[in-house]
């Protein structure tokens, strides 16, 4: 970056000759432009925008009502039905489709809540020096070590069948930690950097310099736990639903999976039921993983493609 | 030496913090489990006065301060005594929870340090034939099997392997027709019912090993000490080994750790649905039956066993990398 031959001539329309930085929406065309030109990634942008377009448009495109009942039970697959019906009589294409809202709903919104406390933590953690660092530090990691599945489990058993707002609060409440911690250790390194001293010189303060100086600088960070929580959260919400621990009478995914296997489908030999909400889900957080392929790109060089080194 | 003082000091804080934890949540809940645990155990026949007492401790139902039912807590984790259990009456919760750890623990364990030895050695693999199918292939692999949930393998492998093509039993930890005992019929018997469960944590635990190591070799490998043992003239299979990998393992060994916890979770989804006899299945079966005592009991004894992974994770850290004994 020393190089002269880097250094930008100021544009005839700038009067004052300074050189403008590049817009937000340059760089935020940029760096869409590396996530994209990552094949992964572009593949799972590929499935997450067709889940999110069959969990918009899923009244119009599922056949049939996901809670009617007037079917005939336990149908295996054909032409009216084209994934077979449940043991209660439903058709099982139509609470596939229906149960993508469910799946993303809880993974945009616990994903986001968690990434939001992470970003307040993480960052203020990474900011901080001494003793309350250290008291924050230990909280963090004590909620890294609870394994996370059984203190939902605990939470959700106390709470006794609450919603799926339950389910969000859960997971949120017990998912923020990783987050933090990779969001800490990033703020570090960049805490003694120039721009932070300048910053710190020029007397802003503590609570700007977190948020308005170095939070810009770790977006892409930001977005990769944003779709890690994400992913974290959907799998949850579904391991939950699965064990009856929320909701049961919402179509979703988990709860497909969690009446399928009491109502002994796997002894009626319906593959379809059991096949299908599980490979939603798994294809469902597969493209946030992807996805997040080509945000790691962003942040890290050394994993964009093409120049492999052997 | 210092280093493992330091640990040990966190760890004992650590433990103390989330014994603590495990006191409250039920105390933070709204309403009270006691009352519906008592009319519960009611079911099973009079409740003597001593029973009812030590429920309402156990549970929070105000029994002198809350300093006074922390301190009786306290004594309860420390003598392991956690009472009775509601669901199956008149057993107590911790010969309950005796009889099922073995299973979680030498399923869980030997499959997880299976799935990171396997893991790492193919991480290595992809990332050192970076751009290869031998990369594609588990990298892609990896991460789709990553996001299979628990239920869902363990689902399909029991719907094929168990009532389809009737490999494996489906059902238990052994025949009804056996006795446990160190025979080596008991033992093949134990073994053919713990495959399924054991390949369905393998299968969806293995990618993110691959991942890990993957990321953190090619870090490793651009750095300029492996360069220069290239340069040296070194086989490819030592600097890979011997150079990169060495020091790519350690980053993926803090990992194993914290993934721990994750599998143990995802274990209790297998153990269900195998009617596998682990501590997750009795956690299961507890939360169905409002069984708190032994709910509580459980959820302690899952976080102290991840806490003391992760404490001997530490402590191997410190054996494998000088630099944090300084």
């Amino acid at each position: 970056m020393t190089s002269t031959q880097n250094v930008r001539i100021p544009a005839e329309g700038a009067a004052d000759g300074a050189v403008a930085a590049p817009s937000r929406w340059r760089s935020f065309g940029r760096t869409l432009g590396v996530v994209w030109s990552n094949g992964k990634a572009r593949v799972g942008i590929v499935i997450l925008a067709l889940f999110v377009l069959v969990a918009v448009f899923a009244p119009l495109l599922a056949p049939y009502d996901p809670k009617d009942t007037s079917f005939e039970r336990n149908l295996d697959a054909n032409g009216a039905h084209w994934l077979g019906t449940t043991a209660a009589g439903e058709d099982v294409l139509s609470q596939l489709i229906f149960g993508a809202q469910i799946s993303i709903l809880v993974g945009l919104a616990a994903g986001v809540l968690s990434t939001l406390i992470a970003v307040a933590i993480g960052l203020s953690w990474g900011y901080l020096k001494g003793l309350s660092s250290e008291v924050v530090g230990f909280i963090v990691n004590l909620f890294l070590v609870i394994p996370g599945l059984p203190l939902m489990i605990v939470i959700a058993a106390y709470l006794q069948n609450g919603g799926i707002l339950m389910i969000i609060a859960v997971i949120v409440v017990t998912g923020w930690a990783w987050g933090a911690r990779v969001l800490r250790s990033q703020t570090q390194s960049l805490r003694s950097r120039d721009f932070v001293t300048a910053a710190q010189f020029s007397g802003e303060r503590a609570p700007r310099i977190v948020f308005r100086e170095i939070l810009p600088n770790m977006t892409s960070l930001i977005v990769g736990s944003l779709f890690g929580a994400a992913t974290a959260a959907i799998l949850a919400e579904a391991g939950l639903e699965f064990l009856g621990l929320g909701d049961s009478s919402i179509v979703s995914w988990g709860t497909m999976l969690y009446w399928a296997q009491n109502s002994n489908a796997l002894l009626t030999g319906q593959w379809a039921l059991l096949f299908a909400p599980g490979l939603c889900i798994a294809l469902l957080a597969l493209s946030l993983t992807l996805i997040n392929f080509g945000v790691d790109a962003v942040s890290n060089p050394r994993l964009r493609e093409g120049k492999a080194k052997k | 030496m210092k280093y493992i003082a330091g640990k040990l000091g966190l760890f004992v804080l650590t433990l103390w913090a989330a014994v603590t934890l495990n006191f409250f949540l039920p105390r933070l809940m709204p309403g009270s489990p006691a009352d519906a645990a008592i009319a519960k155990l009611s079911q099973n026949g009079p409740v003597t006065e001593a029973t009812r007492a030590a429920i309402e401790a156990q549970l929070g139902v105000p029994d002198g301060s809350l300093w006074e039912q922390y301190v009786s807590y306290l004594r309860q984790v420390v003598t392991l005594d956690f009472g009775v259990s509601y669901t199956f009456y008149p057993q107590t919760v911790s010969s309950m929870v005796s009889t099922a750890l073995p299973y979680t623990i030498i399923l869980v364990g030997i499959v997880t340090i299976v799935a990171f030895i396997l893991g790492t050695l193919i991480g290595v693999a992809a990332a050192w034939k970076r751009g290869t199918w031998l990369d594609a292939l588990p990298t892609l692999g990896g991460s789709f099997m990553s996001t299979f949930p628990y239920f869902w393998t363990a689902l399909l492998l029991l719907f094929f392997a168990g009532y389809v093509l009737h490999w494996f039993p489906t059902t238990g930890a052994y025949s009804a027709t056996t006795t446990p005992a160190f025979t080596p019929a008991f033992i093949g018997d134990a073994l053919l019912h713990a495959a399924l469960p054991a390949l369905t944590i393998l299968v969806t635990s293995l990618g993110g090993w691959i991942i890990g190591m993957r990321n953190a070799m090619i870090n490793t490998l651009g750095d300029d000490y492996v360069t220069f043992a290239e340069a040296n003239g070194l086989r490819g299979g030592t600097v890979a080994v011997r150079y990169a990998a060495r020091n790519a393992i350690l980053p993926n060994l803090t990992g194993f750790g914290l993934a721990l916890g994750g599998v143990v979770g995802g274990s209790i989804l297998v153990e269900q649905v195998f009617g596998y006899p682990g501590i997750g299945y009795l956690l299961f079966n507890a939360v169905i039956g409002q069984d708190y005592p032994l709910m509580q009991a459980l959820f302690l004894m899952i976080t102290v066993s991840v806490l003391v992974a992760n404490f001997l994770v530490d402590i191997l850290y410190g054996a494998l990398d000088p630099r944090t004994r300084r």
